[in-house]
């Protein structure tokens, strides 16, 4: 009798409930793929716990944004999207936005006015790279050094990787061609806005080859972003390539002789895509956790925890102080005047061209 | 005898026959049995065959192409890329309405990416046409709807495509009405009769109008015909040129060339690809030197499995032997020593190689203490493939260990006994006695490691570096991060039809049957 009871009210609220999400109500409990780690951590502190307040809405976190593209493929075949926000760098966006795997997004409609009154599209101005990308943080793959096992001339220039005799010792680059045939270029004498041009031919590319053999030998190809700091923290390699915010924590938290070498840094961008195929309800609640984690103090608040540049331009002049070192993180920003004094523009249309291309190449070189 | 022979078929005690009565019973029994293990069959078909199975179709599977471009790749079939030229305006302008819909549908783009696996360069060509289709064929739009505000009426396409005269009439013009239409109510949910027709439809009409002097059109209404009598005079526009000033590439004879090439629905260019080969209008040819790379990495991996099998045998058959021939409590402290990398993380235990092994790590600092290397000369033992062996010999250990213990253990040591006592020395006597017997053990541990390492990619991953990386290295990197599953779909299937012919070989060299798990 109770047993009866209990199933008849519950269908009875199942059935209120879904009559209820029709309305154009918000499902209340969403789950959010980021990459895990620090990198969580500073979403939590400055997204998702200030919005579960203000809303009551339960937040699952998922750390699958390494596999988010191949994930999301499969739950759209399969008929069953399970995330509701995912975090993603702005080349996977991309993808995701050519295969249809994720909601086009109306930025001056869904996403909220800047503080200082500009239109969420001036705001973000050129980050805006796909249809479907939110723009979060700006970072970069830059570089750092040991300073004791640099000799006594600190390196300052990027090409200091392909120096052998000036700067001997292992030098850690990431395994994939993006960054290190432009960077190849850059140290071979291609004028900056030249590098795609040329890349673009077979002579070019042989040519970024050609400079890259002069230090294969040299080379510890990494490719998970924590690997860079712990081969520079073991003293196996003397400078070494990686996010900024990995050096920022090496440097700072865990205070190792290692300093930043900025020069010829290529931005990079993350942030959030909202898959296609959610139901409304879920729909709705993702963009209205959107139009939120996105405004200017939000992403201003981020940057408290983690050495990432906000990616609206109204978020800049909030940025403070670091919540637990309590240093100004300004300074640390890529975005920051004095260490971006020679920055390299990613070119996303380009690589999304020749990706496919020159990553065969690049492994095919690599294993020669 | 003589029984048997005179009353014919043998009976049971039911007067059937004896035969059918026994077949009957075995039939009870194995039906039995069958649904005995039914539920693990129907477990392993959900879980494993059809998944596998789907997986590995996609090597093949090709619809893409002609699902998205349908018109186009079928009127493709008559161009000759041996002429150099660019298909004709009928390729192009099929091509515009095959667009327009998979633009609507956001198809386009994924055809992009998919053909960009073949030419480099089609991704954000087809990005970028797709941006500006919906203007191809405004010319035509215009003029219609100058000569006769009635053109811009949904309310009088739509009754005018209903016409029964009008399909023999305008054939392309009703096709185009029942794409846009089809695509608008599935797409938007809009009312065709509510909304102006896309400039493809305009197109088409002008081709039937133009091309359809003998077509009888008195059935239609009188602004068809009025309109056929002033298309003579329209500005026209040529679609190639139009999409080539969108993008060159429209022009260029190898993108077209790739677009013929993959229409069929299904094609075998994956396979080609995974053995460093390309597919071409006629047959098939090598890659260019810088981009070979499939058949290394196979040769590698089997190479380097082979290699991690035996280091496995000759490291693990002495510890077996020792497991098998101790007394009680020591063999099983031994075996919980075996047993225990079973119970780390897979990804701990690499990461400690990497400790160990690193030109700053343990070993290096040792062998540099005891003079054995100079300073500045440290071994390189790990980002090569010596570090992968090192590692997956380590890891894999244990399935050799295993078999080969429980096949020891059943190993009389009387024999051994018997043999010295019949004068055979040590050497002699395990190698004529001992090592025969342990033989299916040896088998059966180096099936398990080899094929276990064949697939292996975490650790090979993390300690391989460049020259120590395994063919499933590539097949993760084209499921996770190109998404080209059709290419790692056929790396997998050759990677899978290897293992079954070395398994193959195997069962006709050494026989299967002398592979034991134990007893």
């Amino acid at each position: 009798m109770k047993l009866t009871t209990t199933l008849l009210a519950s269908t009875a609220m199942t059935l209120a409930s879904s009559v209820a999400f029709a309305d154009g109500h918000m499902a209340n409990e969403m789950t959010i793929v980021s990459w895990g780690g620090a990198y969580s951590a500073s979403q939590q502190a400055a997204y998702h716990d200030p919005y579960a307040a203000n809303t009551g809405v339960t937040i699952v976190n998922d750390e699958s944004s390494a596999e988010a593209v191949a994930k999301l493929r499969a739950m759209n075949e399969a008929g069953n999207v399970t995330w509701d926000v995912v975090d993603v760098v702005a080349s996977d966006a991309i993808r995701l936005c050519d295969e249809g795997l994720a909601l086009e997004i109306d930025v001056d409609t869904q996403l909220a006015d800047g503080d200082d009154g500009s239109k969420a599209s001036d705001d973000f101005g050129d980050l805006l790279v796909s249809d479907c990308f939110i723009p979060q943080i700006v970072y970069s793959t830059t570089a750092g050094y040991r300073t004791d096992l640099v000799g006594d001339t600190a390196p300052t220039t990027i090409c200091a990787f392909f120096d052998t005799d000036m700067y001997p010792g292992k030098r850690s680059l990431e395994k994939r061609p993006i960054n290190n045939m432009e960077w190849a270029l850059l140290c071979d004498g291609v004028a900056k806005d030249d590098v795609y041009d040329v890349l673009e031919t077979e002579e070019g590319q042989a040519q970024a080859f050609a400079k890259l053999d002069t230090i294969k030998d040299d080379v510890v190809w990494w490719s998970a972003g924590a690997d860079t700091p712990q081969l520079l923290a073991d003293g196996e390699v003397v400078m070494g390539t990686t996010y900024n915010g990995r050096l920022f924590s090496l440097i700072e938290e865990q205070k190792q002789p290692v300093a930043m070498l900025w020069d010829a840094q290529v931005f990079d961008l993350d942030g959030w895509i909202i898959p296609a195929g959610l139901s409304p309800e879920r729909e709705a609640r993702a963009l209205d956790y959107i139009m939120f984690a996105t405004d200017t103090q939000r992403l201003a608040d981020q940057a408290k925890y983690i050495s990432y540049g906000p990616a609206r331009a109204s978020s800049a002049p909030l940025v403070g102080k670091h919540a637990t070192l309590g240093i100004d993180m300004a300074q640390h920003m890529p975005t920051d005047p004095a260490n971006a004094t020679n920055t390299f523009l990613y070119n996303y249309e380009w690589w999304a061209d020749y990706r496919d291309d020159l990553d065969a190449k690049f492994q095919a070189w690599l294993a020669q | 005898m003589t029984d048997t022979l005179d009353s014919g078929p043998v009976l049971a005690a039911d007067g059937r026959p004896l035969k059918a009565s026994l077949n009957r019973a075995l039939r009870r029994q194995k039906m039995r049995s069958m649904m005995l293990i039914a539920p693990l069959l129907i477990f392993i078909m959900f879980t494993f065959v059809i998944p596998i199975g789907q997986m590995l179709f996609r090597s093949v599977e090709n619809q893409i192409v002609s699902d998205v471009l349908p018109t186009t790749t079928q009127m493709l079939h008559d161009w000759d890329a041996s002429t150099g030229e660019r298909p004709s305006e009928d390729v192009f302008a099929a091509l515009t309405k095959d667009m327009m819909v998979a633009v609507e549908k956001k198809e386009h783009t994924r055809l992009g990416s998919r053909l960009n696996y073949e030419t480099t360069g089609i991704s954000s060509l087809f990005r970028k046409t797709g941006r500006r289709v919906d203007d191809m064929g405004e010319v035509y739009t215009e003029q219609f709807t100058a000569l006769d505000p009635t053109w811009e009426n949904p309310v009088f396409w739509a009754d005018l495509v209903a016409l029964p005269d009008a399909a023999a009439a305008l054939p392309q013009t009703l096709a185009a009405y029942a794409s846009f239409s089809d695509t608008i109510i599935s797409e938007d949910g809009d009312d065709p009769r509510e909304e102006q027709p896309w400039n493809t439809v305009y197109l088409s009409l002008y081709q039937d109008l133009s091309a359809a002097s003998a077509a009888d059109l008195s059935a239609l209404p009188a602004e068809v015909g009025v309109a056929q009598a002033a298309v003579g005079g329209f500005e026209t526009q040529n679609l190639g040129d139009a999409f080539t000033k969108i993008d060159k590439d429209w022009s260029s004879v190898e993108v077209w060339e790739t677009i013929h090439t993959y229409s069929p629905d299904f094609t075998n260019g994956y396979f080609l690809n995974s053995i460093d080969r390309q597919k071409t209008a006629d047959g098939s040819e090598w890659r260019g030197e810088q981009q070979q790379i499939y058949l290394t990495l196979f040769v590698r991996t089997l190479i380097m499995s082979m290699t991690i099998t035996i280091s496995c045998i000759l490291l693990g058959y002495p510890v077996a032997w020792l497991l098998a021939n101790l007394p009680m409590r020591t063999a099983n402290l031994l075996m919980i020593l075996v047993l225990l990398p079973f119970w780390t993380s897979l990804l701990v235990r690499t990461s400690a190689w990497k400790v160990l092994l690193q030109q700053q790590g343990v070993i290096n600092d040792i062998v540099v203490w005891l003079g054995l290397v100079a300073d500045d000369n440290r071994l390189a033992l790990i980002n090569n493939a010596t570090g992968t062996i090192i590692a997956m010999t380590h890891i894999l250990l244990p399935f050799m260990i295993l078999p080969l213990y429980s096949v020891m253990k059943t190993v009389p040591p009387t024999y051994v006994r018997a043999a010295k006592s019949l004068g055979a020395t040590n050497w002699t006597a395990f190698w004529r006695v001992y090592f025969p017997q342990s033989v299916p053990g040896i088998g059966a541990g180096s099936i398990l490691v080899f094929i276990l390492s064949i697939g292996y990619y975490i650790t090979p991953e993390i300690v391989g570096g460049t020259k120590g990386v395994f063919i499933s290295n590539r097949i993760a990197y084209h499921i996770s991060s190109s998404l080209n599953w059709g290419l790692a779909a056929a790396l997998g299937s050759i990677l899978l039809a290897v293992v079954m012919l070395l398994y193959w070989a195997y069962d006709r060299i050494v026989g299967i049957d002398n592979v034991k798990l134990g007893g």
